[in-house]
């Protein structure tokens, strides 16, 4: 196992160095010019010329590339060309609320999703599970920015439970802070309880025809075993897979719901960095997202072999 | 076995409730500002939010006050030579900066000399100017080479770039070069340690700041920081901020769109005001260098076709938020004039495209889709142009695509551009020298690059206009040439709302929003 996990790991260094070399050509086509937003909108052309010669953005491609590759492998993702903060500190900050959210977006699918979604493969006909399917497509349907003013008005506006917007850091006490992201937590859950639902339904429906299911049965195995030591165990690997890609996609990607409740984390950094042109910013957190889908990926090929016995690296 | 437990738990409780309780009543303004802070150095960039910061950290050597007049602010007193040659400024005692080290004329001087390399208005100050120099701890002197009007003018820029003093080891830092350190002798300090870009920035009270004795008006008088903390807190989404607003998160909502103001108008928690005093202007900027608005009677016809009424009541409805405005000055600016100014009229627009020899080049329009009025007004403006026959490719992209596009020079065929929208806010569209839509000196024009050599004399003219009389004779002079020229056309004047929680007192009336001065009733 230690010689498989090391052995992704050091496959994941080219990959990382692709998407550099792709990342940096990919920003350097794009339209745009961080020098004339930095010197405003009324500055001279002169003006834009001379903050694009102090950001060294006048050199040549090639050689702008070496010089950022160089910095990279000595660990230095360099300044942010507006706030000249280091890009690493600008994560930094940004990172925690993303992560909390990740966490609790996928605590709470999971809670949810993969017993409604056993329920509706045990009794395929039964309420629960004409329930579970039918709010399984709203789920898929129902934009996440919908189902978060929706949230806001009945909850945060109408009963003041929750705060409208904003993030408390994990400084502030741990109960401040995931207070601060219930909202938009169950937001974000409602699409990944639908789909979790659904993947378990149907991996448990497999699950159910197999032969040692029915021989368990035969056995007079009481149900909740059945369930926790053939059923779940076998049906792991799909339902592990997709809760995977999910919280790797919910690190990097949470945009609009980051955007609704104000929340500074890394998918507002992304989305405001590509905007103003911030070059380092940008390749610094596509680089790292890069890193968390190989994380993640990881991680979940080690947990087939922990759910299901019969894989081993 | 229970006792221990009994008093873990009320030790923890206690802890607990200790956490949550500030050791004293700390006052906090919550501000949503119209954009992100996303640098600190109020040269280096033109960014009103950028300016906005620098109020907050900074003072100033004159300030205008509300009804825009030049008051001394760091200054106790200023003279004038009978030859008007030397001006000799005196700083007032006591003042320090927030690390509590004393301002000097060094600071004074060092602070000015990196001004004047990046604004307009301060580049023509250097270049008239025959030496900038100390002569003692309070007194700095300005010599020129020949008199110049606007030196009082320059130093009192309300709007960016905003002639900041800040310390000399800052000050030394090369114009082109953003500063990093915020410190500043202004009301408030800012807590680099609690600054996230694109989220929030915090300032505290300046225990070192001395404010004037006279009370504020404007940006004049005595800055008094009233609140302990002041914090930004950008909020994307408009919507989310006006929940935040009514759910009392946040005490103020810059930039309020139109469209939200009837769902205000029934709180009685919050209240409406102008932005600022001043308003803003919207421009119509052609590429004057290329066709088809390279000729004179294509641009003659925009003027024809641009009603402001039709304009800005695509943007907003209710008339006190727009101004119909015929002339390049702002309505309230003393240079306004309505001197040879043109009325709407779409037919003599169609005529005169007719008469231009136009060969139906496209006029390439770089639409800004995020921004409120600049999207409204570009869509209104892409219409009118279809109507009176001009053929339209409208190009839908973010803001940062617009400014770096619009630098090019390129033919429209080979990545160039016709017209963009813009809406610099009044201060600086106020007088002729720091007028950036009427400079028309070529290359080293405003984008869009209109050349004119008459133009350009009015306004070195003004600059040594002996009295106020000959200065508003000018500004006619200038605007009737501007407009028979047409380097660009003034598409409405708009105000800017603020909403704010009507337990808020002392909200100034100034030509940018400031957040002194302001308590809690």
């Amino acid at each position: 196992m230690t010689g498989y996990v090391l052995g992704r790991l050091f496959a994941a260094v080219p990959v990382l160095l692709a998407v550099a070399v792709f990342v940096f050509l990919l920003l350097s086509l794009v339209p745009g010019d961080p020098a004339a937003l930095i010197a405003g909108d009324f500055a001279s052309p002169q003006q834009v010329e001379a903050v694009r010669q102090a950001l060294g953005l006048d050199q040549p491609l090639l050689q702008r590339f070496l010089s950022w590759m160089g910095r990279m492998l000595r660990g230095d993702f360099g300044l942010s060309l507006f706030s000249r903060i280091p890009v690493s500190q600008l994560i930094a900050q940004r990172i925690e609320p993303t992560l909390i959210l990740s966490l609790m977006t996928i605590v709470i699918a999971v809670l949810f999703a993969v017993p409604l979604g056993l329920v509706a493969a045990y009794r395929p006909k039964g309420v629960v599970a004409r329930v579970t399917m039918a709010g399984a497509v709203l789920g898929f349907s129902v934009p996440v920015f919908v189902v978060a003013f929706a949230l806001v008005y009945t909850l945060a506006l109408g009963l003041r439970w929750f705060p409208v917007q904003g993030y408390k850091p994990l400084s502030q006490g741990a109960w401040a802070a995931l207070h601060s992201l219930v909202l938009p937590a169950i937001s974000l859950s409602f699409l990944y309880i639908a789909l979790i639902a659904r993947v378990t339904r149907a991996a448990v429906l497999e699950v159910l025809r197999e032969d040692y299911v029915r021989t368990a049965h035969a056995k007079g195995l009481a149900n909740r075993k059945i369930v926790s030591r053939h059923v779940l165990s076998n049906a792991a690997v799909p339902i592990i897979t997709v809760i995977g890609i999910g919280f790797a996609a919910l690190l990097g990607g949470v945009v609009v719901t980051e955007t609704v409740f104000s929340i500074p984390g890394l998918g507002r950094l992304t989305a405001d960095s590509i905007l103003r042109r911030d070059y380092p910013v940008v390749q610094a957190l596509i680089l790292l997202f890069a890193g968390v889908y190989v994380v993640v990926n990881l991680a979940v090929d080690i947990l087939y072999a922990v759910f299901d016995p019969r894989i081993r690296y | 076995m229970k006792r221990p437990n009994i008093l873990l738990a009320a030790s923890f409780a206690a802890g607990f409730l200790g956490a949550m309780s500030p050791a004293f009543a700390e006052t906090v303004l919550k501000i949503r500002p119209f954009g992100d802070l996303k640098q600190i150095d109020p040269v280096i960039t033109s960014d009103y939010m950028v300016r906005n910061h620098g109020y907050m950290v900074y003072d100033t050597l004159f300030s205008l006050d509300e009804k825009l007049a030049a008051r001394p602010q760091m200054l106790e007193t200023w003279t004038t030579s009978s030859d008007q040659l030397t001006y000799t400024f005196t700083l007032r005692g006591g003042l320090a900066f927030s690390d509590g080290k004393p301002v000097t004329s060094d600071d004074a001087v060092a602070s000015l000399k990196r001004w004047w390399q990046r604004d307009g208005l301060g580049q023509q100050l250097a270049a008239i100017s025959d030496g900038l120099t100390v002569r003692d701890d309070k007194t700095f002197e300005l010599k020129l080479k020949r008199p110049w009007g606007l030196v009082i003018e320059a130093l009192s820029k309300p709007s960016s770039n905003v002639p900041f003093i800040m310390p000399k080891a800052i000050a030394a830092t090369p114009a082109d070069t953003a500063i990093t350190d915020p410190t500043g002798s202004g009301p408030f300090i800012m807590k680099k340690d609690e600054w996230v870009p694109g989220s929030r920035v915090v300032y505290v009270k300046n225990p070192a700041y001395k404010p004037r004795q006279e009370p504020a008006s404007g940006l004049a008088g005595g800055k008094l920081a009233k609140v302990d903390r002041v914090e930004w807190h950008y909020i994307p989404d408009a919507q989310t901020a006006l929940n935040a607003l009514q759910a009392g998160e946040i005490d103020i909502f810059e930039e309020v769109p139109p469209d939200f103001l009837p769902t205000l108008a029934g709180n009685p928690d919050i209240k409406t005001m102008p932005q600022d005093t001043l308003g803003m202007q919207m421009v119509f900027r052609m590429n004057t260098s290329k066709p088809p608005f390279d000729n004179q009677k294509v641009r003659q016809a925009i003027r024809y076709m641009i009603d402001q009424e039709k304009f800005a009541r695509a943007y907003v409805s209710d008339p006190a938020l727009y101004k119909n405005c015929p002339s390049f000055f702002m309505c309230s600016s003393p240079y306004f004039t309505d001197e040879g100014w043109v009325k709407p009229d779409i037919e003599k627009a169609k005529k005169l495209i007719a008469e231009s020899g136009y060969d139906g080049t496209p006029v390439v329009v770089l639409h800004a889709t995020e921004s409120g009025p600049t999207n409204t007004f570009s869509l209104v403006a892409e219409q009118l142009m279809r109507q009176i026959g001009l053929k339209v490719e409208p190009q839908a992209m973010d803001w940062g695509t617009l400014v770096g596009r619009r630098s090019s020079k390129e033919a429209v065929d080979k990545g160039g551009w016709s017209l963009f929208m813009s809406g610099p806010t009044g201060a600086d569209m106020f007088e002729p020298v720091g007028h950036l839509g009427l400079r028309a000196n070529c290359d080293k024009a405003w984008f869009g690059w209109p050349c004119d050599e008459q133009i350009e004399k009015l306004r070195g003219e003004f600059a040594f206009a002996a009295d106020d009389e000959q200065k508003k004779k000018i500004a006619g002079d200038l605007q009737k040439r501007a407009v028979d020229y047409v380097p660009y056309w003034p598409a409405a004047q708009l105000y800017l709302v603020r909403a704010v929680r009507s337990d808020l007192d002392g909200i100034l009336k100034a030509a940018v929003p400031v957040y002194w001065n302001i308590s809690r009733k």
